[in-house]
């Protein structure tokens, strides 16, 4: 009896991940698809040959993204590790301050935020450059990697990293063979989200980049406007492999015991 | 071989009022294994953390053979810690573990496996080395930690109650293996305690800190015969204390006269006599007592007595006691020997 509900779950909850992508699948091979038909009448590969040509700027684009996410996900450890640090582990006066601040990003909606960001960016001379756009990005990935990290830290007991002192590790060794091992299923989800939530940003990435850094949602949009069906689920496709990828590699590292999402602060 | 010693050590915490260690001078002998007693937030731990170099001190200077390293990182001062919890490192094997140290100075991995493996035999893991440490029970986290800070030869080694998360036979033994590993190797070995049996049973000398202070430091049986003063005395179940004045070789109570040991201090002080010495029956300084209650503990027992209206406590065998019943009036005996005067104002 219970087997069977699982069996019900989980063919439920894969009909609902993998449904909609059947239609993208669908028109991704169509050469023109009509109401009311329910197949095309006739199927191509052409789409998938235009978007895979250096013509349509796909894989240029694809290159593109990854770069920008990657370098974010790495400012976003690179800064966020030691800042969930110190909110995981000590008590400070205006920690809930400091936490609102962080969360802040997170809840504003982006476009308001996206305003002011524009003008001072302008002035800085970052817009339409890459560094540009990763630090935009910084800003809602920012978020989940400290927070991530401030819930991974709660749990981490920071004797571990003294005993390792006392038994002849340097800070650097201590970090490297002690704490990093320690915090590295978190520190990898939380590079999982960052990434993501980097690879699909779309409004920071057209007002910063002004048209210039050409990313995947940017390029994709543009042939939605153009009414390019066909390529547009051929590029959607594509731009949900890393996803697929990342989470097929890093499954059994972020389910179970170590994820720590749901974990909050302490006050 | 290495001499600790702790010159003036003071810290005090911020936002806490009180400093957690007040002016703290002690040596500890080459060799050694020396007990730091006290009750909880008497800055044992404090103490521990400022010879590991894991806190850094106000005032005073930490020196290994007369050589300063108060300012010395910890990873450079070759003393090892083990703490109160194992800290085994959960994503290494036990053998791992032993050998994190050797792996940090850079030694060669055969080196490293050899040390290991003759370490986890003096620690009596041999054939565990491969094992996760959750899957070691409490008592050989244990003695895996001890193996991993031994395996360094330290120059000083200090041990954090390392104990107190045992069950008691699990306890003794790791208690009979501090001690054989200790003498063999000859390591100054500081022990955090706040057990005095475990303290007298295991070290050579004791600490005794109260309050962020060095209350006295001598050997075990110092502590009960004589105590420095009455915190210190109570601390080691010390309960009667006389007041009364010394003068040649008598003590002046309000209940007569009693003989003092020779060579006694004078002036006014306040008598100690260990409720064990105390004799039921007639003997040197003969006193009338009467009884007020008699408490069976198994190996021995308590009787509450009282002297003129002055309470005494003594500690006999089962059988002394088995006649006694609460108002009777018995002859006792405090012998000179056992006598010990304390300072009187404490």
């Amino acid at each position: 009896m219970r087997g069977s509900w699982r069996t019900l779950a989980g063919l439920g909850l894969a009909s609902w991940l993998i449904l909609p992508m059947v239609p993208l699948v669908i028109w991704s091979f169509a050469h023109g698809w009509r109401f009311p038909d329910l197949l095309p009448q006739t199927w191509s590969i052409k789409a998938w040959t235009y978007a895979l040509s250096p013509a349509s700027g796909v894989l240029n684009s694809f290159g593109l993204t990854t770069l920008i996410a990657a370098a974010t996900t790495l400012l976003a450890a690179l800064i966020g590790v030691p800042a969930g640090r110190a909110l995981g582990l000590h008590q400070f006066r205006g920690k809930t301050l400091v936490t609102l601040f962080l969360l802040a990003p997170a809840v504003l909606p982006g476009m308001a935020v996206v305003f002011g960001l524009h003008g001072l960016f302008l002035r800085l001379g970052l817009t339409g450059s890459v560094p540009g756009v990763v630090l935009a990005h910084l800003i809602p990935v920012l978020p989940y990697m400290t927070l991530i990290m401030a819930a991974v830290f709660s749990r981490f007991d920071p004797d571990f990293e003294a005993q390792a002192r006392t038994l002849g590790a340097t800070p650097f060794q201590t970090f490297r063979c002690v704490t990093l091992p320690a915090i590295l299923p978190g520190l990898l989800t939380g590079a999982l989200f960052a990434f993501l939530v980097s690879w699909s940003q779309y409004l920071l990435t057209l007002a910063i980049g002004g048209g210039r850094v050409q990313t995947l949602p940017l390029l994709m949009f543009g042939f939605v406007s153009a009414g390019r069906n066909d390529v547009t689920s051929a590029i959607a496709l594509l731009y949900i492999l890393p996803g697929l990828l990342i989470l097929a590699v890093t499954i059994r590292q972020v389910t179970g015991r170590n994820i720590a999402l749901t974990e909050g602060l302490r006050p | 071989m290495t001499r600790l010693v702790l010159e003036g050590l003071t810290k005090a915490y911020p936002g806490a009022g009180q400093a957690a260690l007040h002016d703290l001078s002690l040596a500890v002998e080459s060799g050694s294994l020396t007990a730091l007693l006290g009750p909880s937030g008497s800055g044992k731990t404090t103490t521990m953390k400022l010879i590991a170099g894991l806190l850094s001190p106000d005032r005073g200077e930490v020196l290994l053979d007369n050589r300063p390293i108060t300012s010395l990182p910890p990873e450079k001062r070759q003393v090892a810690m083990v703490f109160q919890n194992p800290l085994l490192f959960p994503h290494l094997t036990v053998a791992q573990n032993v050998g994190f140290g050797l792996k940090m100075q850079g030694l060669p991995a055969h080196r490293i496996a050899d040390e290991v493996a003759t370490m986890l035999g003096r620690v009596r893991l041999t054939g565990l080395g491969a094992r996760r440490p959750a899957q070691l029970s409490g008592g050989q986290q244990q003695r895996a930690a001890l193996a991993r800070a031994l395996v360094l030869a330290p120059r000083v080694l200090l041990l954090d109650e390392p104990l107190s998360n045992l069950d008691p036979t699990l306890r003794d033994e790791m208690r009979g293996l501090v001690r054989d590993l200790q003498r063999e190797t000859g390591i100054t070995t500081l022990v955090v305690t706040h057990d005095q049996a475990e303290a007298v049973a295991l070290a050579d000398q004791i600490a005794l800190l109260l309050d962020g202070r060095l209350a006295q430091h001598a050997g075990p049986d110092d502590f009960y015969r004589r105590p420095a003063s009455q915190a210190v005395a109570r601390f080691f179940g010390a309960v009667n204390f006389i007041p009364g004045t010394a003068r040649a070789g008598q003590f002046q109570t309000s209940f007569g006269l009693l003989a003092l040991p020779p060579e006694s201090a004078e002036g006014a002080h306040l008598l100690t006599i260990r409720p064990e010495s105390i004799l039921l029956g007639p003997g040197p300084n003969p006193l009338t007592a009467r009884v007020k209650a008699v408490t069976f503990l198994g190996t021995q027992s308590r009787v509450d007595l009282s002297v003129a209206g002055h309470p005494l406590r003594a500690v006999v065998a089962p059988d002394a006691a088995r006649s006694l019943r609460a108002g009777d009036s018995i002859p006792i005996a405090l012998p000179p020997t056992a006598l010990w005067l304390l300072p009187a104002q404490s």
